[in-house]
């Protein structure tokens, strides 16, 4: 099959950039752009492998497309940041993926916290879809071309999720007692994760105009949150932050066993090509 | 049973309208009369292959988070999740017969219903992966293809948009192995080992011998099938031969051959035991499907019905500013 051919996939819808085209240009990233780009192309796998768990098991059939979807636009935007680091350090986005240990990856605590029920998964996707829609927003405008190009893709695509996230907040909130109680559980769960997304370090600063400041997205999503809550009924819930690290290396205990299913098969046969 | 076979004084006019349709190979659609052992045959028919899309997902879901790169990562999410869009079109094809999709889903979850035998062998190794799409697939659009002439109008052209996008997951599937094959020993070993053991059930995913398969001269009377199991078996042993030598693989079956006087693709006996024992509910993974299949349906009860309540709230609320206005 040609490279043309994957289009059928949906996987790059019209012409918008395709990780192999950023493999194929002459545009290297420096080292301090590339960590940048690890830590949008971690999140975004990361999530996406929680995700892809749904596929076959959604509480309906309409479920299993729209999260397969969102998990889909997720490895996407992934292999585009990845494929985009790895150029600074002469490595693909594979490498990056499945030869990298735990403490090299760069994800939030958020996007590696388990599925739990799909009211858990509904609240992880509405907390990250607000933060990445508006990150995304605000990264069109970076002065590195190939960021703001693939945020560009992104964000037409994570507003999607956003709306997805958002109709289901408002259902699951207001359907049934049980479903209400699940989705107040779901947001207690999730939100101790929320702080660090929001956290600012010497890498982002160090990369004025080309990074997007995380605490300057804060406040879009805590007025977008603020707006659903108050239609859904719900409050923020009062819980304290969980202690984060991820865009150090320092994770909770759920991404070893994610890493260690998503990159036994590739580590088995090293050097091959699939 | 009525039958296209009845004597003219039993026919209705209704009856009479059917038949001519039957006989100028034109097509049925949902407002039309039409025979209860018409309509009765196709809901199963459609139903069963909705539930075979459904089902089929798990064991190719299964390899989702092992996926070897991300780009196969990638392909294989949308394939799996185009088999639940498979599913939904068939299912809305045979709700247009008058059976709901949640009826239909009951019966597939209280094992009263099947779903194609395939999808209860393993799926144990990316190879597999490979191997379902170039013959799992490969055999369903060589028995979908003519469906999309199927007399039944819905489902011809439900059939129609699937085959569109079989033929891509026959190719990815190819192409799996095709890398497999030209990579690393233990690589073409894999692949070799997956074509092994997925020939012999995707040979029988055509159904019993035409000699024993009691349903199929009626199907063909109604234009539903156009051709019998064991001509379409052929057709594929004839395209299969062929393809396999470009993967640098072989056929675990040394008696595939053309006979020159019947023109036909022949191969060596399969086990129909084994078919008749997985098709009962003995095959190696049948309780772990549906029971896979069972827990998203009870687990997800909860959401369904969170979604239609709040569906109902809405209706009401909007109910109520109508009158107030």
């Amino acid at each position: 099959m040609s490279e043309s051919n994957a289009s059928a996939t949906r996987i790059t819808p019209g012409n918008a950039l395709r990780p192999e085209d950023i493999a194929a240009s002459d545009v290297r990233p420096s080292e301090a752009v590339a960590e940048y780009a690890l830590r949008l192309g971690d999140d975004a796998l990361i999530l996406a492998q929680r995700l892809g768990w749904w596929i076959s098991r959604a509480p309906e059939l309409e479920e299993d497309v729209a999260l397969g979807n969102i998990a889909l636009d997720q490895i996407g935007h992934a292999r585009s940041f990845l494929t985009y680091a790895a150029r600074a350090w002469d490595k693909t986005e594979d490498d990056l993926a499945y030869f990298r240990g735990e403490d090299e990856f760069r994800s939030t605590h958020l996007v590696e916290q388990p599925n739990g029920d799909f009211a858990r998964t509904i609240a992880r996707q509405l907390v990250v879809s607000q933060y990445q829609f508006a990150l995304y927003s605000r990264l069109v405008s970076s002065s590195d071309a190939t960021l703001a190009a693939i945020a560009a893709k992104a964000v037409k695509e994570v507003d999607y999720h956003r709306d997805h996230a958002r109709q289901w907040v408002l259902r699951l909130a207001l359907g049934t007692e049980e479903s209400r109680r699940r989705m107040i559980e779901g947001l207690i769960l999730t939100w101790p994760y929320v702080g660090e997304l929001f956290e600012d370090d010497s890498l982002v600063k160090e990369l004025e105009g080309t990074a997007v400041l995380p605490s300057s997205l804060r406040e879009s999503f805590d007025a977008e949150i603020h707006g659903l809550f108050a239609e859904a009924d719900l409050e923020v819930p009062e819980v304290p932050a969980a202690v984060g690290g991820g865009r150090r290396g320092e994770h909770s205990e759920h991404l070893g066993y994610l890493l260690a299913e998503m990159q036994v098969l590739a580590r088995e046969h090293p050097g091959a090509t699939w | 049973m009525t039958t296209a076979t009845d004597t003219p004084q039993d026919l209705t006019a209704e009856q009479e309208q059917f038949d001519r349709l039957i006989a100028e190979d034109s097509r049925i659609e949902p407002r039309d009369w039409m025979p209860e052992a018409y309509r009765k045959t196709l809901t199963r028919q459609i139903s069963q292959h909705a539930h075979s899309e459904i089902i089929g997902m798990q064991p190719e879901a299964n390899w989702i988070s092992r996926a070897p790169s991300l780009k196969r990562k990638a392909i294989l999410m949308a394939k799996v999740q185009d088999e639940a869009g498979h599913g939904l079109y068939l299912y809305s094809a045979a709700e247009t017969l008058g059976t709901s999709r949640d009826t239909m889903t009951e019966d597939l979850i209280a094992g009263k219903a099947r779903y194609s035998s395939i999808f209860n062998y393993p799926a144990r190794t990316w190879a597999d992966m490979g191997a379902i799409g170039w013959l799992v697939d490969g055999a369903a659009i060589a028995n979908q293809v003519p469906l999309c002439r199927a007399s039944y109008g819905p489902y011809g052209r439900a059939m129609v948009r699937i085959c569109k996008e079989e033929s891509f997951h026959q190719r990815q599937g190819f192409e799996i192995l095709l890398e497999l094959s030209n990579g690393t020993e233990a690589q073409k070993k894999m692949a070799q080992d997956a074509v092994n053991r997925w020939y012999a059930p995707s040979l029988m995913m055509f159904g019993p011998p035409d000699d024993d398969s009691p349903n199929s001269k009626q199907s063909m009377a109604w234009n539903i099938k156009r051709f019998s199991n064991d001509e379409l078996r052929s057709r594929f042993v004839g395209m299969i031969v062929e393809q396999v030598k470009v993967l640098g693989l072989t056929l675990p079956d040394d008696q595939i051959r053309f006979n020159e006087e019947t023109g036909k693709w022949e191969h060596g006996p399969l086990d129909w035991n084994e078919f008749k024992e997985v098709l009962a509910g003995r095959g190696p993974c049948n309780a772990q499907r549906l029971e896979r299949r069972r827990a998203a349906h009870d687990d997800g009860a909860w959401v369904r019905e969170a979604a239609a309540a709040y569906a109902a709230k809405q209706a009401a609320k909007r109910n109520e500013l109508k009158e107030a206005a």
